[in-house]
């Protein structure tokens, strides 16, 4: 393994951010798109382009469709869960099962809209939606992935008028992906912009070099394929198994023998405290992020951080499903989701995190009274695999069957009679999402207490904002009640600083007296 | 009549107050650290914290060496005679202006309890906070030594908090009695010129 050195590493990843960079593809790509006869024509529908693409990247939706953009699933090698968007539960949305056409506008295919979506029709998977640069492809919520090409009115019956997409003008512009496509669907996750993961929200399409050091658009100017250097289409870099502790050093930009190319340490080392070679010594124990990410959603857009189904259904006093909002203009209440507590400037919450994360699927027994972990990370200070991370926790109250003891898949989104958010009926809306699902469901509803871990690895402060030594080494410390650490100033054996400073106190004591008595003895002999 | 000998040579008398001010240094700063008050803050308690230990460090292994070529390391051999009679002197002597039972001299510069309580420091004391405190300095390289399986940091932390509170009692007791000589100020005067004033 050869070691790359700092300013190595430094000039490559320049070169590279130069190369990745939005707006710049047109000027290094060796191809111009709009001079290719395949694309001078009117496309009537997204796959229409997509076959136009594959005539000439013969293996493009090949590639594609071996990834999780494409399956929405992912067999977890360590856990062997099967996951993915396709089968987890969150607390968010909950679960994409019977919402396909709103949860698919994100999908990377066209038509995606229920469990009969053939996914191997190679002319559905949407090329355009990753590789546009000119901002206008846009894709409606309820269409299934689906473009707009005709002109349409959005949401139905509200007057507003949307204009189809011009697909060949796109198709002709079409480059490497950008923190805007990318962010098109990451930015959103959950249902908004910022909602879902609190370190990823629209900010971050152009961020100043406070908001991310790496991204920052008139810095380094890092896209997300900087770091998620994609192979074969494939994007590395997932959720459901992380990189928790990356200690094999630099990885030569484009060379990938199996690893995480997003990781700190594939491009930083694993000493890149030049100065203070300490701090070197506290990433045995601490993920980078902990100190380098002081708190996430701070680009302005807020997260939510709690979401609590259980009070949905109220009605204003129009009778119109009831809408809150907070001064800022945020939603906070909405009649059709609950409750929500929405942050900005989040200081995250600490874990011990071997990259090992359980989920608590359908099906999967859950207890009553307690908390359910929709996912956990594992780890612990003793396994020699796990760092301490920093990590966005969503809190929830979301509906279950309590007689089978199980979660469950509502049906929310659309315009049927036993949606959710038309009806707010929730027996009829899990009646149909559990029997879409093909799983038990007992007719009973009820809420209970669910939380969610998200790790929190974007927003990578500058480093004169980094943590300071006392953040953690004080009795108030970020890292309080993170088990297994002993830490100056933050932990101490209160029986022994009682024993100390009593004997200590007693010494001196002992020698006021025996000074005073001399000195009250001395004056006396005197008179 | 009292009279003057020439109790403690130049270098003992540098290494003294050297080792006494990097050892009230190192007792503020590592009770910073160990988390009882705030005064430098803790970066810097940390950082002054290792220069100091450091420092002090470079300054025994010159004092041991001191010690044994000029064969001054004669004065810490411990007795037990006299010790009673030192501390029936603490005890009531010192209050009915009874003679000091101990008279210094150049081959004998401590009082047996001196010895006792001198030795102690540097046998017990010393090498508790040293060994424990380089422990503590390298950390870091436990899991590369392999040390990590058979140390706990705090149990590091608990003896060398230990011996720093042991350190501060010797601290406590050591200054009073420096008034406790031939006159109030004759064991002061004697560690800052050297001459020290006896009956």
């Amino acid at each position: 393994m050869s070691k790359l050195q700092q300013p190595y590493s430094w000039a490559i990843a320049l070169v590279i951010a130069a190369i990745l960079g939005p707006g710049t593809a047109g000027a290094t790509s060796t191809a111009d798109h709009s001079r290719f006869k395949e694309l001078q024509r009117t496309f009537n529908s997204g796959p229409e382009v997509t076959q136009a693409c594959l005539s000439c990247h013969t293996e493009a939706a090949k590639q594609v469709m071996r990834t999780k953009h494409w399956t929405w699933e992912f067999l977890n090698p360590a856990t062997h869960q099967k996951l993915g968007k396709k089968h987890v539960i969150n607390n968010f949305c909950i679960s994409v099962e019977t919402n396909q056409p709103f949860c698919t506008t994100c999908h990377i295919g066209y038509g995606y809209k229920d469990n009969s979506f053939d996914f191997t029709k190679q002319e559905n998977v949407d090329c355009l939606v990753c590789h546009d640069t000119t901002g206008n492809y846009r894709k409606q919520p309820g269409m299934a992935g689906n473009v707009v090409t005709r002109e349409m009115e959005f949401p139905p019956g509200s007057g507003n008028i949307v204009k189809p997409v011009d697909l060949a003008k796109v198709a002709q512009k079409v480059g490497k992906t950008s923190r805007d496509t990318c962010g098109g669907c990451h930015f959103n996750g959950g249902g908004g912009n910022g909602v879902k993961h609190g370190d990823m929200d629209s900010s971050l399409s152009a961020p100043d070099e406070a908001l991310d050091v790496h991204m920052d658009a008139t810095g380094n100017d890092f896209g997300c394929g900087t770091c998620h250097a994609t192979s074969s289409h494939d994007v590395p870099g997932s959720r459901f198994a992380p990189t928790a502790k990356d200690t094999k050093g630099p990885l030569m930009r484009g060379k990938h023998e199996g690893r995480n190319p997003a990781t700190c340490v594939a491009c930083h080392d694993n000493a890149p405290h030049k100065k203070i070679a300490r701090l070197n010594s506290h990433a045995r124990k601490i993920a980078c992020q902990t100190c380098h990410i002081p708190t996430f959603a701070r680009g302005g857009v807020p997260t939510k951080m709690s979401w609590d189904w259980s009070t949905g259904g109220k009605m204003g006093p129009d009778g119109k499903p009831l809408i809150k909002k907070d001064e800022n203009g945020h939603v906070i209440y909405d009649a059709k989701k609950g409750d929500f507590v929405l942050g900005e400037n989040v200081v995250p919450e600490y874990k011990w995190f071997n990259g090992k994360v359980n989920y608590t699927l359908l099906g999967d027994k859950i207890k009553a009274g307690g908390i359910v972990p929709i996912n956990s990370f594992e780890g612990s200070p003793d396994d020699g695999k796990s760092l301490i991370w920093p990590v966005k926790v969503m809190r929830g109250k979301q509906p279950y069957d309590p007689v089978n003891m199980t979660l469950v898949k509502p049906h929310t989104a659309g315009n049927d009679d036993t949606a959710y958010w038309k009806n707010f009926g929730w027996e009829k809306a899990i009646a149909s999402g559990m029997e879409s699902a093909g799983a038990p469901f007992s007719g009973k509803v009820d809420f209970i207490e669910t939380e969610m871990t998200w790790p929190i690895t974007h927003m990578v402060a500058p480093k004169a904002d980094a943590l300071a030594c006392a953040d953690c080494h004080q009795a108030a410390s970020r890292l309080k009640g993170v088990p297994g650490i002993y830490m100056p100033r933050h932990s101490a054996n209160e029986w022994l600083n009682t024993a100390g400073w009593g004997l200590a106190g007693l010494a001196l004591l002992g020698v006021i007296g025996h000074g005073g008595l001399r000195l009250y003895l001395w004056r006396k002999g005197k008179k | 009549m009292s009279e003057k000998i020439y109790v403690f040579k130049v270098f003992e008398r540098f290494w003294h107050w050297s080792q006494a001010a990097l050892i009230i240094t190192l007792l503020l700063t590592g009770f910073e650290v160990h988390g009882s008050y705030a005064l430098f803050g803790f970066e810097k308690a940390v950082n002054t914290h290792t220069i100091a230990a450091w420092t002090l460090v470079g300054l025994w292994i010159f004092a041991i060496f001191w010690h044994f070529t000029t064969g001054e390391w004669k004065q810490y051999i411990p007795t037990l005679q006299k010790v009673d009679a030192m501390f029936k002197y603490y005890l009531t002597g010192i209050f009915t202006n009874a003679p000091h039972p101990f008279r210094a001299t150049r081959l004998k510069k401590h009082n047996p309890l001196q010895r006792l309580a001198y030795l102690g420091v540097m046998l017990f004391i010393g090498p508790l906070i040293w060994f424990t405190g380089w422990f503590y300095i390298f950390y870091d390289k436990w899991p590369d030594w392999g040390w990590d399986q058979y140390l706990a940091l705090e149990w590091v932390a608990f003896f060398h908090t230990v011996a720093a509170f042991l350190m501060l009692i010797f601290l406590i007791a050591h200054v009073y009695l420096t008034t406790a000589g031939h006159t109030l100020t004759s064991h002061i005067k004697a560690m800052i010129t050297g001459w020290e004033e006896v009956d």
